[in-house]
């Protein structure tokens, strides 16, 4: 009895309509795909992108040389070296991060005391020549000088939960 | 000079078949990835053209301008002929598709066997390029492809004899005005032939060597199959000839089971809406490009065995009992010959 069913069923082409039904409700469902770059999707104000270091209004670099986050880094991207400075401040004179190794983890941004070291929500950026992976103090501050606004916004935003 | 004039006006005629015939395949091609696409929750191309329409064109440049390559072992004129073997029936086979009453390019009493004729050259195409382009996935996309072939043209000729009994006439004309009546889509022949319609979609999807039955290039085995070794244009050509046969076999079914230009009111209502027009015709040969397309997102690909199973064990079978059906039908008179 099972056989005949079967072969009934088989001659029937009742699974094959199945799928073509299947398929057939999946043609008029939303679709996923996401224009990119036309469209792109929302990102949180925690997103871990490209670093920069900040400045405090006055000008004057957050930055004092605590060497927490090259501590910290997991994937040891950052290099430090610092000096004192004419008005007896500790300064650095190299902040270095291999942004090939960095895993963009966060924890330098968590670790800074003065909240200079962050990470944007940029990750659209490409490197033309090797070396250009590692970015140096006056590029790191020329981002956050850049970026200052959108990086407040962003601390801001997330400041109650911290 | 008169017959000059009929030379520049026939040949004018097969432009006029052959160029939007060469469009209606660049658009197919678009469509085909559109739907298929949607079929599977995304959007397919889009990005050249507004909603990718120009995409076909980017394509046929990018295979134009790149290089043809000849296997040094191939055997050189065999390897060339062959794509044009592939496409020369394919489009020969539009002489004999009517349009509408009167409008085809040649009127044929013998259309059918014409057609049958037309459509069972094209796999020399097939076979011939996977032979010449000596190489042994290629050659394998070639014997099963004629194997193919052979089983399921067998189905799709008594399929169509069915056809011939109903209608009592080869002419496509005559087969289309042979379902006309006061009763609708009721009238056409999927009804009284309903088994001998499915088997000859279905052998028609084989027949164009399209998934589900796409062993011929068997991607995930035998790379591509019959046309492993052919780039460029003479890879493009294969393609033409296997949309421009897809479209064909659209556009048959359209004729031989669903009424043609007939309109699916007909009889029922008046106005323009019941009358036979050409446009019914597109509508439904429309529907059938795509299911094509459909059965492609849908079905993965049969086993070899199955596929020659599907062909001789049920399909034939099928076959011979409905001509016998048929035939009753039509001596009972249940089924008016002709009209």
């Amino acid at each position: 009895m099972g056989a005949i069913t079967h072969y009934l069923k088989s001659l029937m082409l009742k699974e094959l309509l199945v799928g073509l039904s299947l398929t057939g409700r999946y043609f008029f469902r939303p679709k996923y795909t996401l224009r990119y770059p036309e469209e792109k999707t929302p990102k949180s104000n925690r997103f871990r992108g490209l670093h920069a270091l900040r400045r405090y209004p006055n000008g004057e670099e957050r930055c004092i040389a605590c060497k927490l986050c090259e501590a910290v880094c997991p994937a040891l991207a950052i290099t430090i070296d610092s000096e004192q400075r004419g008005d007896g401040t500790r300064r650095t004179t190299r902040y270095d991060i291999d942004l090939f190794k960095c895993i963009f983890c966060g924890f330098c941004e968590e670790s800074c005391p003065v909240d200079s070291i962050v990470e944007t929500d940029i990750h659209e950026y490409y490197f033309e020549q090797r070396g250009e992976n590692v970015v140096n103090k006056k590029q790191l501050l020329a981002i956050g000088d850049r970026f200052e606004a959108e990086i407040a916004a962003a601390r801001a935003l997330d400041a109650p939960y911290r | 000079m008169d017959d000059l004039v009929l030379v520049a006006w026939t040949l004018l005629k097969v432009l006029l078949v052959t160029v939007p015939l060469i469009l209606c395949v660049a658009f197919y091609t678009l469509a085909e990835r559109r739907v298929i696409g949607y079929m599977q929750v995304r959007l397919g191309p889009m990005h050249i053209g507004p909603w990718g329409l120009l995409q076909p064109f980017a394509d046929v440049f990018k295979m134009l301008f790149k290089e043809l390559v000849i296997p040094s072992n191939a055997d050189r004129f065999l390897y060339v002929i062959a794509p044009l073997l592939a496409l020369a029936p394919a489009f020969a086979a539009w002489a004999v598709v009517p349009f509408s009453e009167g409008v085809a390019l040649s009127q044929i009493d013998a259309g059918l066997l014409y057609l049958l004729a037309m459509t069972s050259l094209g796999v020399y195409g097939v076979i011939l390029a996977g032979w010449a382009s000596n190489s042994k996935y290629a050659f394998l996309g070639a014997m099963r492809s004629a194997a193919q072939i052979v089983s399921y043209e067998i189905a799709m000729g008594f399929a169509l004899v069915g056809v011939l009994i109903a209608a009592g006439s080869l002419n496509l004309e005559k087969i289309v005005l042979a379902q006309a009546g006061n009763l609708g889509f009721l009238e056409w022949f999927w009804l009284p032939l309903l088994p001998l319609f499915l088997v000859y979609l279905i052998s028609g999807v084989a027949e164009t060597n399209r998934a589900p039955f796409d062993v011929a290039e068997g991607e995930s085995e035998i790379v591509a199959g019959f046309h492993v070794e052919y780039s460029g244009s003479a890879f493009a050509v294969f393609f033409l000839a296997e949309y421009a046969n897809m479209i064909l076999i659209s556009f048959l079914t359209a004729l031989l089971f669903m009424g043609g230009w007939l309109s699916p009111f007909q009889g029922l209502i008046g106005g323009p809406l019941g009358a036979p027009s050409p446009v019914w015709l597109l509508a439904k040969a429309a529907f059938f490009m795509f299911c094509f397309l459909w059965f492609r997102a849908t079905f993965p690909r049969y086993r070899y065995d199955q596929i020659m199973r599907l062909g001789w064990k049920i399909f034939i079978p099928i076959t011979i009992v409905w001509i016998a059906v048929a035939a009753v039908l039509v001596v009972t008179g249940v089924l008016e010959r002709g009209t």
